[in-house]
């Protein structure tokens, strides 16, 4: 039996029984945008960045599995313009004020925002009012940058065994909350070694006393773009 | 510089609204180049000049947001004025720095500024008639007036704003890729 092979942008992409659109294609160097997705956790499927036109229909390259003959659209103007419209309204849906935030230049949203070109953030600003908590010891988070991917979630429900972050809400008012009583992460059994602290791929759960040790201007996606950084979207910090 | 004469040269008016200038420092920074601008371009109105009102410009650089009525005005002269307005930097952008007093009401951030801040003895809070009342809250420009071009960055450095310019001022479409593009 010969290999299986979809079409991605008209190239042949070979792939295995299984595998996603978004993992094949990383396997074959290509990238696709994407904010939700991690190559260490189960699809999410939520930040919708990663939609690719499969046989003529909108999907989740994350979550929808490769088939043998597929017709996939990736890098076209259609498809950059609809991202470039979710990382706007992601921008103006939170409080994203990159020169003053810790992440920039390692921040996955800004990278993709970079990628895309997005020039403004297009639509009004929600200037949204959300808490910081500063009680742990180690970690500060930050809830005016949250893009609801529930990486954290998930690296803290499926990696560390610990539960200590769940969305809470609907619609406009859904939110991260810390599950303790009091709401403070001080009061979780949260460490700096969990994986949860690791995974964030936007400013919100930072380290503590590490913010500008490496200076602005010299960090991941300060010179390179997103789309030649293959790895893992894991950001150093 | 394309052989046009200087009695062609386009007209480009600048302003700084609620901004720290930063912007304008960065048109600065192309440094030597600022020659080579001003054999295609006139500057009317601009802090550069110190002349206060805009006439009819080709382009329009916009620096800071709007946080008082007073940069609503400006803006809107500008808009008037200007055939093409260029948004540059955050503030412009997404109200930047001075939008984080948003989360704020007003009154408590003039009672803190003005009245209760630490080593304030006996001050009030300023009400001459000549002065422009603060807005609410701190927006970007485009939640105003239609604007053409963004140029983001805090500031964009020199090199984007030449690029941008040069784009522009050839006829193609202006863009700013790695690494030009930044938002910090």
């Amino acid at each position: 039996m010969s290999q299986t092979v979809f079409l991605l942008d008209g190239l042949p992409v070979a792939f295995s029984e299984g595998q996603t659109i978004i993992e094949a294609a990383t396997a074959a160097g290509v990238f696709i945008p994407h904010l939700c997705h991690h190559a260490d956790f189960a699809p999410q499927g939520s930040c919708k960045l990663c939609t690719v036109k499969a046989n003529g229909r909108y999907v989740s390259a994350c979550t929808l599995p490769a088939k043998d003959g597929m017709e996939v659209e990736n890098n076209t103007p259609d498809l950059n313009d609809k991202r470039r419209t979710l990382l706007q309204m992601l921008f103006v849906e939170g409080n994203h004020f990159c020169p003053a935030c810790e992440k920039s230049g390692n921040c996955l949203l800004q990278a993709l925002a970079y990628e895309l070109e997005m020039l403004s953030p297009h639509f009004p600003e929600f200037y949204p009012d959300r808490p910081v908590d500063a009680s742990h010891p180690e970690v500060l988070l930050d809830f005016n940058r949250c893009i609801l991917c529930e990486l954290c979630v998930r690296a803290s429900r499926d990696v560390d065994g610990k539960h200590v972050f769940a969305l809470s809400g609907r619609g406009i008012g859904k939110h991260l909350i810390v599950n303790a009583e009091s709401g403070r992460l001080a009061d979780t059994d949260f460490s700096l070694a969990d994986k949860a602290a690791q995974v964030c791929p936007v400013g919100v759960i930072l380290e503590k006393r590490r913010g500008f040790s490496v200076p602005i201007g010299r960090r991941r996606y300060d010179q390179t773009a997103i789309s030649t950084q293959l790895e893992s979207p894991a950001v150093p910090r | 510089m394309n052989g046009v004469g200087r009695e062609h040269r386009l007209r480009l008016a600048t302003a700084s609204l609620a901004g720290c200038f930063g912007c304008h420092m960065s048109l600065l920074d192309i440094d030597e180049r600022l020659f080579d601008l001003l054999e295609r371009v006139e500057i009317d109105r601009s802090p550069l000049t110190d002349v206060k009102h805009c006439s009819p410009c080709d382009i329009g650089l916009i620096e800071g947001g709007l946080c008082n009525a007073e940069n609503v005005h400006v803006l809107r002269e500008f808009r008037r004025q200007c055939k093409v307005l260029i948004a540059i930097g955050a503030c412009a952008l997404t109200g930047g720095l001075p939008a984080q007093r948003n989360h704020l009401p007003l009154g408590q951030c003039l009672q803190e500024v003005y009245l209760t801040g630490p080593g304030i003895v006996g001050g009030q809070i300023p009400n001459d008639p000549e002065l422009p009342l603060p807005l609410d809250k701190v927006h970007p420009i485009h939640e105003v007036v239609r604007v053409d071009y963004f140029i983001p960055g805090c500031p964009p450095s020199g090199e984007a704003i030449w690029k941008f310019l040069n784009d522009l001022l050839d006829g193609r479409t202006p863009r700013l890729g790695h690494p030009l593009l930044h938002f910090d």
